[in-house]
Order: C-alpha cells, then sequence, then structure tokens
C-alpha cells in the first residue's frame, strides 16, 4: 500500500507573476505551502500554456493554484473541479500572449493528458500593478488555500 | 450603397493585442491598417544610464518568446561598440541557444497559432481533439527548443546566462550530451513537420517582396553577415541608419520601418529563406525541395514550410555544434569600457533585429535603438492584406475575417515586441 500511495504522483502548480500585485497569490501559496508539506511536488510557474501542460503530464493529481479577475470580491476562493468541465475563459486568460491556464487545462483535456483529479483554486484579485504587493485580503485567501491544499493532499 | 463592416474585438493566435481595419469600396480593398493601440514601452529610455553589461537582461525582457534574439543583439552591439569579436566555442554556443530559441519560436507558431488557419480550426485546442497525435509531436519538438534554452541560458525564459564577451558559466561537453539524444528524435519531428505543412492547401498568390536579411558567409544566419536584400542591398549592420528609417503613423503605436526611397520590405523567414537557402544543412535543403520550394518563396501563406524547414536546419546545427563542441578555456572575454557606438543586427525567428548603443567612456549607455522585425514587417503585412483582400471580398463576412487573420499570422508577428495586439474591422464600403 504505501509503495502504491508513494508511486502516486501529485504535484501542485503554482501559478503567477510575482512583480504584478495579486498575479503573485499562486507563488505566495507555493511559499505557504512549503512550510507545511515536505513530499509533495510543488512547482511555481508563470502560466505560459504548453510548460503548464508539460507540468501536468504523468500526474495522477494536479491541484492548480491561480489568480483570475471574474468579478467577485477581493480574496474570493473559486474552487473548480476541471475534471468535470473547462475553466471559464474569461478571468483567466491574463498570459501576455493570450495563451494560459484554460487554453493549457483544455489543451490536456483535447491530448487525454490531464490527471484523473485536477483541480484548480482561483484567487479572485484586487490588483494586478507591476510592483504593488498582494493586496491584504488576497493575502488571507493565500493562508486558507495553503491550509485546504494540505487537506486535500494528505486525504487525497 | 450598400455598407458591410466587420469587427473582431481580439485576433487571436498572435502575439499580443491591437486591431485591424480593411476599407473596400467598390470591391476593391482601398487601405489595411494595423492598429496598434498597446502603449509604448519605453525600452530605449529604460536603457539610458544603464551600464553596457545590463544590456542583455534588460532587453530579454522585451519579449517572452523571442529573448535570446533581444540578447543576442544587445551582446553583438556592445562587443562592436567596444572592438571585441567573441569567436570559437563562445560563438558557438552562442549560435546553439539561438537554435533553441527558434526550435520553440517557430513551432509554437507552426502548431499551436498556424496550422490551425490551414486545416480548419478555431485554434490549436480545436484541433488537438482530432490530431492529438500531431500536437504531441509539435509539444514535444518545442519542448528541445525551450530544453537548449535552459540548459545555455540558465531558464527557458529570459536566460539570465547571457553576458557581453560571452556567457557568465559554459556547460561541460558531457552536459550537452543528452541534448544531442533529445535533438536526433527532435530532427525526425522537424523532418515530419516539413512534410505535414507541405501537405497543406495554400492559396495561390504571390508578393514581389524586398527580402532583408542577414546573408551569413556559408552559413545559415544567426548573428553574424551583413546586411542583404533581394534587390543588391548590401551593408554592415553599422550601415543600417543610413537605409532604413522608421516612421510615426496615426493608427499604431508602433513604428513603420522603410528603405529609404524604396519603401516596404520584409524581414524573416522568406527573406531568410531567398537569401541563404544554398547555407541550409543538405538534409534541410533536400527537406525544401521535396516540399516544393524552389530556391525563392514569395507565397508568404507558404512561410509555414519555411519554419519548418528552419526549425529542421536548427537542430541539425545544434547538432553539429554539440558534436564539434570543446569547452572554452573562459566563459566570457573581458571587456573594458571606453566611448563608442555600437550595431548589430541578427535573425530572430520572425525577422531581423536591430540594435545601436552609444555608450560613455564609463560603460554606461548614453543613447539606445531598438527596431523589432514587426516594426519591419508591419508595412509589408499591409500591404500583403491590401494586394490580396480584394478577391476574397466575395467570401462570406467570417471567412473573409479569417483569411485577413490568417494573412497576419503569416508573418508571426510579435505585436509585445513591436508593442502589442488585435481587433480587425472591415468595412466593404459600396
Amino acid at each position: 500500500m504505501a509503495d502504491r500511495a508513494r508511486a502516486r504522483r501529485c504535484v501542485v502548480l503554482c501559478i503567477g507573476n510575482p512583480e504584478r500585485g495579486d498575479d503573485a497569490a499562486g507563488r505566495a501559496v507555493a511559499r505557504a505551502l512549503r512550510a507545511l508539506l515536505d513530499d509533495v511536488e510543488i512547482i511555481e510557474e508563470d502560466g505560459e500554456a504548453t510548460r503548464v501542460l508539460a507540468r501536468l503530464e504523468g500526474a495522477d493529481a494536479a491541484f492548480i493554484v491561480d489568480a483570475c479577475a471574474s468579478g467577485a470580491s477581493p480574496g474570493e476562493i473559486h474552487r473548480i473541479d476541471i475534471g468535470a468541465g473547462p475553466l471559464p475563459l474569461t478571468g483567466f486568460s491574463a498570459s501576455t500572449h493570450g495563451f494560459g491556464l484554460a487554453e493549457a487545462v483544455e489543451l490536456a483535456r483535447a491530448l487525454g493528458a490531464l490527471p484523473p483529479r485536477c483541480v484548480v483554486y482561483a484567487i479572485e484579485g484586487a490588483t494586478f500593478d507591476i510592483g504593488a504587493p498582494l493586496s491584504p485580503a488576497v493575502a488571507t485567501a493565500v493562508e486558507i488555500i495553503a491550509a485546504r491544499l494540505r487537506a486535500d493532499i494528505l486525504g487525497d | 450603397m450598400k455598407v458591410r463592416t466587420i469587427k473582431v474585438d481580439q485576433l487571436a493566435r498572435v502575439e499580443g493585442e491591437g486591431a485591424l481595419r480593411v476599407v473596400a469600396r467598390d470591391g476593391v480593398v482601398q487601405s489595411a491598417e494595423l492598429n496598434i493601440f498597446e502603449p509604448p514601452r519605453f525600452f530605449e529610455a529604460f536603457l539610458r544610464d544603464r551600464m553596457f553589461t545590463e544590456a542583455p537582461d534588460i532587453t530579454a525582457r522585451i519579449c517572452g518568446i523571442c529573448p535570446v534574439a533581444y540578447q543576442m543583439s544587445a551582446v553583438h552591439a556592445m562587443e562592436n561598440a567596444l572592438g571585441v569579436v567573441v569567436d570559437g566555442p563562445l560563438r558557438e554556443l552562442r549560435r546553439l541557444i539561438y537554435c533553441g530559441e527558434w526550435i520553440e519560436s517557430h513551432t509554437l507558431h507552426v502548431y499551436m497559432l498556424h496550422a490551425p488557419d490551414f486545416l480548419g480550426y478555431e485554434g490549436a485546442i480545436e484541433m488537438a481533439r482530432d490530431h492529438a497525435d500531431i500536437v504531441r509531436r509539435g509539444l514535444d519538438l518545442k519542448k528541445v527548443g525551450n530544453s537548449i534554452i535552459a540548459l545555455l541560458g540558465g531558464r527557458e525564459i529570459h536566460p539570465i546566462n547571457v553576458r557581453v564577451g560571452g556567457f557568465y558559466r559554459t556547460p561541460r561537453k558531457r552536459e550537452l550530451q543528452p541534448l544531442a539524444e533529445d535533438l536526433k528524435r527532435a530532427r525526425d519531428q522537424a523532418l515530419a513537420t516539413v512534410r505535414w505543412t507541405a501537405g497543406f492547401d495554400f492559396p495561390d498568390v504571390e508578393r514581389d517582396y524586398e527580402f532583408v536579411s542577414l546573408r551569413g558567409d556559408g552559413e545559415y544566419p544567426f548573428s553574424d553577415g551583413r546586411i542583404a536584400s533581394s534587390r543588391g542591398l548590401d551593408i554592415a549592420a553599422a550601415e543600417y541608419d543610413e537605409h532604413f528609417e522608421e516612421s510615426q503613423v496615426e493608427h499604431s503605436t508602433a513604428l513603420h520601418a522603410h528603405l529609404k526611397a524604396r519603401g516596404p520590405y520584409l524581414t524573416g523567414p522568406l527573406a531568410r529563406y531567398a537569401l541563404n537557402s544554398a547555407s541550409l544543412s543538405p538534409l534541410a535543403r533536400e527537406a525544401a525541395q521535396e516540399a516544393g520550394l524552389g530556391r525563392v518563396c514569395a507565397n508568404p501563406f507558404r512561410s509555414i514550410i519555411i519554419r519548418a524547414v528552419e526549425v529542421l536546419n536548427a537542430c541539425d546545427e545544434a547538432l553539429r555544434i554539440i558534436d564539434e563542441y570543446e569547452e572554452p578555456e573562459r566563459p566570457a572575454i573581458e571587456i573594458e569600457p571606453r566611448a563608442s557606438t555600437g550595431f548589430a543586427a541578427t535573425e530572430a525567428p520572425r525577422g531581423m533585429l536591430y540594435h545601436r548603443y552609444r555608450l560613455n567612456a564609463d560603460g554606461k549607455i548614453a543613447d539606445a535603438r531598438i527596431v523589432p522585425p514587426t516594426s519591419q514587417n508591419q508595412p509589408s503585412i499591409e500591404e500583403d492584406l491590401k494586394t490580396f483582400a480584394t478577391a476574397w471580398l466575395d467570401l462570406p463576412d467570417d471567412a473573409l475575417r479569417r483569411r485577413c487573420e490568417q494573412t497576419i499570422r503569416n508573418h508571426d508577428p510579435c505585436i509585445s515586441c513591436a508593442t502589442h495586439f488585435l481587433r480587425l474591422e472591415i468595412d466593404r464600403g459600396g
């Protein structure tokens, strides 16, 4: 059993630009989660679709954390089981070249490469200004998500 | 009088954001304007008063797809200013990292951005549902390009290991060996890509371009060679400003470049191929021939085949470099600053990229000029639309819009470099 559990590959993919205000939320979750869990693969990425796809490849479970701008209140947490359906495109196409997380996930699905368990945590951002710090509501959400991810992963 | 206006809020599958407006009257296209509304990015101003050594890292930030091109133009211009020539293994490593960029950038464009146009899909995701194996091949091929950049540059995007005079650290020979294995597989995939794209259905159109690119001395050009054109231009990078000019146009925040007293010209795969096809590797040359390219190709829709041929050539060149690599004694040549001016043009995947720097005696940048490929190609892209779109005016709005977008994508414009892209509006008038 223990061997089988170890053989399961679980990745936590934390996406964001550390220099763009609340877009750094995913990166902040990576740091918070590293303090809570030792032996899980926690990866930070800027969100370019083909690299996100490469990170998902071969994983049995993937948890993806990103900031979003869907019009909800800053700091609001969206938990989306993308095994069940696509990400809403609006709010997730923040990549410079318009080819970001939503596209990466759908490309993975089209290629049959989406991990059997795949969950996105999205944190509603308030500001994406260059050089801005995390806004307080987002910083609070970062801690909440890290704790929820720990529970998700340990219970997986 | 019947007026038809087609408007697209966001042109997909180009690097950046902007708009296009096509105006037709009495069944003839009168004008085609790329409206680039992205604010200017002021990189040339950021560079002022920074040390000459900082230029490769600052200019790499201009583009996430082709940062190596910016680094290569910057380091060569600085070395030109300071009278240094970087040769031997360091030059080879620079060619190798440029191979990596061509492989990843071209493959992204061929598979994810351009191929869906030819196969009738909205985008790569829709295409992947029907052609999963082909898309996987593209992603695999792109990854090899990224691996080269990561190994030599320290990371895949905005590499941090390139410096004026060479590199901060150079790889051991054994570190390059695993890349060679990947590249052999990539070479097969690239050959398959040439054959795949050659089978697409292409509109039967041509334009009488003046092609401009570096002309390599017996090698397919990356960073060395004179600036040549298909109409006899043959100059050093230092003479660029005498022959080319940039002008402002009201509808774009990106400047338009022209050949003085001649007008628009084209840089990029079609131009490089026209001026250098004899220097391709034997395998790439053979593949080009088999794909029916001829010595010169003036049909911009077929640029997708040339990109595939250039990926194949880059795989071959990378394998050659790795095979012949001798570890250099030092990772870089130390360079002393002095008051000077330097020039360089290198071949970014989407076209020629010119840099000019004036340095103060203490090595601080007094003045910088950067002319990205998309600024140079914009007037030709508009001319393409003007020339071709009249014949397509009978198409329904959706099909016409798609054909116009495809016409723009033929040149892989990087509006993020030139500034940014695209909304599309067609006013059929009449």
